[in-house]
């Protein structure tokens, strides 16, 4: 009786994960960050929303698979990816050299600039390496941003913090004389009530492509050369047929795509 | 105390064989072993001299800032846990109420919380601090971490010493007493050396924890030694990265847990027959 009992319940397992393993193949599983409005954001009651969500949803319905959402912090997002938590990841992922050794990229889905962010009442002119020697410049770790300032910025003082919504709080209780982020991202926070302290300086120049990429693509593990190829063919689709610029002028009013690949 | 010695029972004899007990310890056992040897081994394989070159002076770093948050606060705590031990042990009720929550505070709230409540809560309220003069103190992220690690772990250092203190038993207190000793005098060289000995265990606990929650400090910008392994994984992404500071926070576990048996060993030289 007890060891037919146990049989049965091993079976019962094992027909268990045969039945969630073959629910997987089907749904695509997309690991995005949740803190980099208007990119990717949670909402109060834990939706996720933005640019980087909807141009994912607009893929999947153009691959014709299903998709579910995982939010991940940044720090481990790579880790997560590559422990099959989740099998993309729609991040605003900028593809760097570093990155693509570890994880496959598909093209470029849109192409923003780097800029700083200063208080309104700061005396700073320009965003040179003279410019901002001897202050402190606040960049989210784990970023293009943060690789851009410390390698350039190496008079001042260049501070990581886990994510945005954290170096913009410093900059505005004035901990911070800077903050370098996508322009995108500043100028959402700009024009927040919270963002009304501070307005942005410049965009640094030249934006060196071997530090930034060549703009933000979807990472997949190694190898899933099928992904990549399909993903790149769903861009181009939701390009050409007008969904892409339909979700950007809802978040932006300019088109974020950059210069065409 | 040797009454009560010559009453102590033997222990039950070893069971012979392999009872399936001792069958699953081994196995646990095995597997631990096998897992050690992995990651020995992984180490091995993966040895990068230019890891090594590269981020090793990172890691030196690190250990410092993580070495003087931690001793700063443990000093600090200490030091604030005496009054907060007294309060707790009055009998004004006012007082040990204020002590009582103090404490049911900080013991009861993740550190991870307090830190950063200090560190952008109070950012928040700058243009007040500024007018008190308080803001040059917190604008620096390492005061931010040592002020809340050192009122939390005095939240903790309270209760030990309190357990402590209370641990003597009143007779003490009452020999003292009839001896003419007044409180002050009965305290300090009748009271404490006994209840030390108690307390020096759960310090060397509380220690111990405080030197692996210092972890948590990077997400306020302190570059410790977690904070350094971190950024050496978001340039590299080698895993090594936190094999090695987690060997690293091993080691000074051991040398701290040896520390204390050592001067327990000590300290308690009198007890032993």
């Amino acid at each position: 009786m007890r060891i037919s009992l146990r049989i049965a319940l091993a079976a019962s397992a094992a027909l268990l994960t045969l039945g969630v393993a073959q629910a997987q193949e089907k749904t695509l599983r997309i690991g995005t960050e949740g803190a980099y409005p208007p990119f990717n954001n949670l909402t109060a009651d834990g939706q996720l929303v933005g640019f980087d969500i909807d141009i994912a949803k607009a893929l999947c319905d153009e691959m014709k698979v299903k998709c579910t959402f995982v939010a991940q912090d940044w720090d481990g997002i790579i880790p997560a990816l590559q422990a099959g938590k989740f099998d993309a990841i729609v991040a605003s992922m900028s593809i760097t050299p570093e990155r693509k050794e570890k994880v496959d990229f598909s093209n470029k889905y849109y192409n923003t600039p780097s800029a700083l962010a200063v208080p309104k009442d700061s005396t700073l002119k320009g965003v040179t390496k003279e410019d901002l020697a001897g202050k402190t410049i606040g960049v989210a770790t784990t970023t293009t941003h943060f690789n851009y300032a410390s390698k350039t910025y190496t008079d001042s003082t260049v501070k990581g913090y886990p994510s945005s919504p954290e170096e913009q709080a410093d900059l505005a209780n004035g901990r911070l004389d800077a903050i370098e982020d996508d322009i995108v991202v500043l100028q959402q926070f700009l024009d927040s009530p919270d963002g009304a302290c501070c307005k942005i300086l410049g965009q640094p120049s030249p934006q060196p492509v071997e530090i930034f990429g060549p703009g933000a693509g979807i990472a997949v593990r190694k190898g899933e050369t099928d992904l990549v190829n399909k993903l790149n063919s769903a861009i181009d689709a939701i390009r050409a047929n007008g969904k892409y610029k339909e979700i950007n002028d809802k978040y932006f009013k300019f088109d974020v795509y950059g210069a065409e690949s | 105390m040797s009454a009560a010695a010559t009453m102590v029972e033997r222990p039950p004899p070893r069971a012979r064989g392999w009872p399936r007990r001792r069958i699953a310890g081994y196995a646990l056992v095995c597997l631990w072993i096998l897992f050690g040897i992995g990651i020995v081994s992984y180490l091995f394989l993966a040895w990068n001299p230019d890891f090594f070159a590269k981020y090793a002076p990172a890691y030196l770093r690190g250990l410092g800032v993580t070495l003087a948050l931690v001793s700063i606060s443990m000093v600090l705590g200490a030091i604030l846990s005496v009054p907060v031990a007294y309060g707790r042990m009055s009998k004004n009720r006012i007082l040990s109420g204020l002590a009582y929550c103090y404490v049911y505070f900080f013991r009861g709230t993740p550190l991870l919380v307090q830190t950063y409540l200090v560190y952008y809560g109070l950012g928040s309220f700058r243009v007040e601090l500024q007018s008190v003069g308080l803001w040059d103190f917190f604008k620096d992220a390492f005061n931010c971490g040592v002020f809340a690690f050192a009122l939390n772990t005095a939240a903790y250092q309270a209760e030990i010493l309190r357990g402590a203190i209370e641990s003597v038993p009143r007779g003490q207190w009452e020999g003292a007493a009839s001896l003419g000793l007044h409180k002050l005098q009965t305290l300090r060289k009748v009271i404490l050396p006994q209840a030390l000995i108690v307390a020096l265990r759960p310090y060397g606990n509380e220690l111990i924890l405080m030197v692996k929650a210092s972890a948590i400090v990077a997400i306020i910008t302190v570059y410790d030694l977690m904070g350094n392994a971190k950024l050496a994984f978001a340039n590299s992404f080698d895993i090594q990265a936190y094999i090695w500071v987690a060997l690293v926070y091993l080691v000074m576990v051991e040398i701290l847990r040896h520390g204390v048996e050592w001067i327990e060993r000590r300290i308690t030289v009198h007890l032993k027959r």
